[in-house]
């Protein structure tokens, strides 16, 4: 178990490597000088645009560049500035604690609601109950989450004034539409996952057994169908977990949100790239992290499964 | 003077019985699929009783019905598709078929109790063996989960698992066959159940277990005097433990008897066929003797009796006049319009007569 713990934290190592060289050279790429960019309309000087060159390496090749990026997050930890001379590490720590609340609000919501909705529609297959959650779960995951997002601000945010639809001044009603455009797609997922294999365990022979121990319907459908329905489920949730920051980038700018996918995004266009790595290598450890805990939970959940 | 009282012999189960009549009976018991593509008529008029301490087989081969028999009895009939047209299942004189559901859910496990055939499928693949024993316990006699598990580890040994202790906590991919299906039975029998049916109990296992599990099986029923019921379709099983046979053909009992009876003197042209297709050691001829066709289509019962198609002793009658089950000697019934001469070995087939 240990030994299976090391060899996937060491595969890690490639997957950043690879991740960050693409992020750092589709920003690279891009066209126009970040340098010219922060002076703006302003003039600035040969010499002042020289100095922040050689201070940011940008007359560097682009692999030095990179190189010498990456040395510097590795040995010292440090995640380099910002062209205004911000430390990145300082940008994070503000923006985490806002995109962490806005994940774990769409996680919980895609977890619950997609498992109640996949239960109900299971369990009263073919019913009213059955067909509304499915024709629901199909308008909800074919509108693109852009209007989903308008739609929500729309009706629930200026209409109804029930929640604030942009900003995270407010607390935790801020996170909760944000949360749930997040969530959308993947609760849709989750239901439809979950029904069918939870369809498929009710017809099985182990569930036949329950019923034939004078077990109680909700107790058949909760011990013995549902809890090998969850694995295929659970692995799914974490997948998603795993993406669901990168998710945040979409979410975080239309709602306004100064958390980290927001940040990517400005960054992006201000092509500041030391954040954007920054910021891409914790979206990456936390996906290999994330995606580990699933595989052993993965065993928990399934006695048949033994890693080593 | 005194009248004699109406006979009521104590109930052996919960007081609740009103105990008249055999265990388990079997009344005119009609069963039916809808599907999109027709009715097709699983049993049709199907009657047989079982008491105490008794094994009855039900013998019969794929499609004849024995499986749906044992569902329906269980109260595990998918329904829909299926749909019980009609007749009576009287268990201790009470009819499940007329329960509330609630009060039938009580009846399973605790009264009415089922093994099933494949032991791997049929046991939960993610919970601890132990654990899916002990639920018995928990659930129906409110048991804490400490006590449960004793009883389970309990059961465990008694159906012959070596060291349950270290084993309670296992899963069934972790056990054999035979100790998986051990499992199964420790299971049904948890609650020391009147009656037991057991669906093809041995069929998934090897020849060398079968015994040992068919064993198993006949002494817990000696034990706890249970009515037993025995769903197969191999006749050797049948014969080592049987009291009575039911012979199930489209549905319906072919015929019945006690076990020594209806291996030395059939009564019903299907059990003869299925009887001389048995391979034998002491016989000279290198083919087996199958009878020859396929059961009926469930969705088109031919008029008359159903084996007709395939016998080789049908006539017109037996085309358009369906037999009844009716007495040869005793308690041996035939439901075949020649029965005294199949059991008397009177009738010839057609082509024997010729020649």
């Amino acid at each position: 178990m240990t030994g299976y713990i090391i060899r996937r934290l060491l595969q890690f190592i490639p997957v950043l490597l690879v991740a960050t060289l693409i992020v750092y050279a589709m920003v690279f790429l891009m066209p126009g000088d970040p340098i010219r960019a922060l002076a703006g309309d302003r003039p600035m000087s040969e010499q002042v645009q020289a100095q922040l060159r050689d201070q940011y390496n940008l007359d560097d090749p682009f692999l030095v560049q990179y190189g010498k990026y990456m040395w510097g997050v590795f040995t010292q930890g440090d995640f380099g500035t910002t062209f205004q001379g911000r430390p990145v590490l300082d940008i994070i720590r503000q923006g985490l604690p806002i995109t962490l609340t806005l994940a774990a609000v769409a996680f919980v919501f895609q977890a619950v609601i997609g498992t109640i909705a996949g239960i109900l529609a299971a369990v009263y297959k073919d019913s009213f109950v059955d067909r509304f959650v499915q024709v629901s779960l199909v308008i909800v995951v074919a509108l693109p989450t852009l209007a989903i997002a308008f739609l929500l601000q729309l009706t629930f945010g200026l209409n109804l004034g029930w929640f604030p639809i942009a900003g995270t001044r407010e607390g935790f009603v801020s996170y909760i539409l944000p949360g749930i455009v997040l969530a959308a797609v993947s609760t849709g997922i989750v239901a439809r996952m979950l029904r069918s294999e939870l369809i498929e365990a009710l017809q099985s022979d182990y569930v036949r057994t329950a019923t034939a121990k004078g077990m109680k319907r909700s107790r058949v459908v909760t011990r013995h169908g549902l809890r090998n329905s969850l694995i295929p489920v659970v692995t799914f949730l974490g997948a998603d977990l795993a993406t669901m920051l990168a998710g945040t980038v979409l979410v975080e700018s239309v709602f306004n949100m100064q958390g980290l996918g927001g940040q990517v995004f400005r960054s992006i266009q201000a092509q500041e790239n030391t954040i954007v790595v920054g910021i891409v290598i914790l979206f990456v450890l936390f996906y290999v992290v994330v995606n580990l805990i699933v595989d052993l939970l993965y065993a928990v959940l399934d006695p048949r499964i033994r890693y080593d | 003077m005194t009248t004699t009282p109406p006979s009521t012999p104590p109930a052996s189960g919960p007081g609740a019985f009103a105990s008249s009549g055999p265990l388990l009976e079997v009344k005119d018991l009609h069963v039916e699929f809808r599907t999109k593509s027709g009715v097709a008529q699983a049993i049709n008029g199907l009657n047989f009783s079982l008491e105490a301490g008794e094994t009855l087989a039900i013998l019969g081969e794929s499609g004849s019905g024995k499986s749906v028999t044992a569902q329906t009895i269980m109260g595990i009939l998918d329904m829909p598709p299926g749909h019980i047209a009609g007749g009576e299942i009287r268990y201790r004189g009470q009819d499940l078929l007329a329960m509330k559901p609630e009060q039938r859910r009580l009846l399973r496990g605790v009264n009415i109790s089922m093994i099933f055939q494949d032991a791997l499928s049929s046991l939960n693949p993610v919970l601890p063996v132990g654990w899916q024993i002990a639920e018995m316990f928990r659930v129906h006699q409110k048991m804490k989960r400490k006590a449960a598990r004793e009883r389970a580890i309990g059961l465990m040994k008694r159906v012959g698992i070596p060291a349950p202790e270290q084993r309670v906590g296992d899963y069934p991919h972790q056990f054999s066959g035979g100790m998986r299906q051990r499992i199964m039975i420790a299971m049904a029998i948890a609650l020391e159940p009147d009656v037991l049916i057991a669906d093809e109990p041995t069929t998934a296992l090897d020849v060398t277990v079968q015994a040992q599990v068919m064993r198993l099986l006949k002494d817990l029923q000696t034990e706890n005097n249970m009515g037993l019921i025995l769903i197969t379709h191999d006749l050797g099983v049948v014969a080592d433990v049987a009291d009575k046979i039911a012979v199930m053909y489209a549905g319906r009992v072919m015929e019945a008897s006690d076990v020594y009876e209806i291996y030395a003197k059939p009564g019903h042209p299907y059990t003869k066929g299925l009887l001389e297709s048995l391979p034998r050691l002491d016989s000279a001829e290198t083919r087996l003797n199958a009878i020859p066709g396929l059961p009926p289509s469930l969705t088109d019962m031919p008029t008359g009796c159903p084996f007709s198609p395939r016998c080789p002793y049908a006539t017109d009658l037996c085309r358009n006049e369906l037999p009844e089950l009716l007495p040869i000697v005793g308690q041996h019934t035939s439901a075949c319009h020649y029965r005294d001469d199949i059991y008397h070995g009177r009738l010839q087939t057609p082509e024997e007569a010729q020649t």
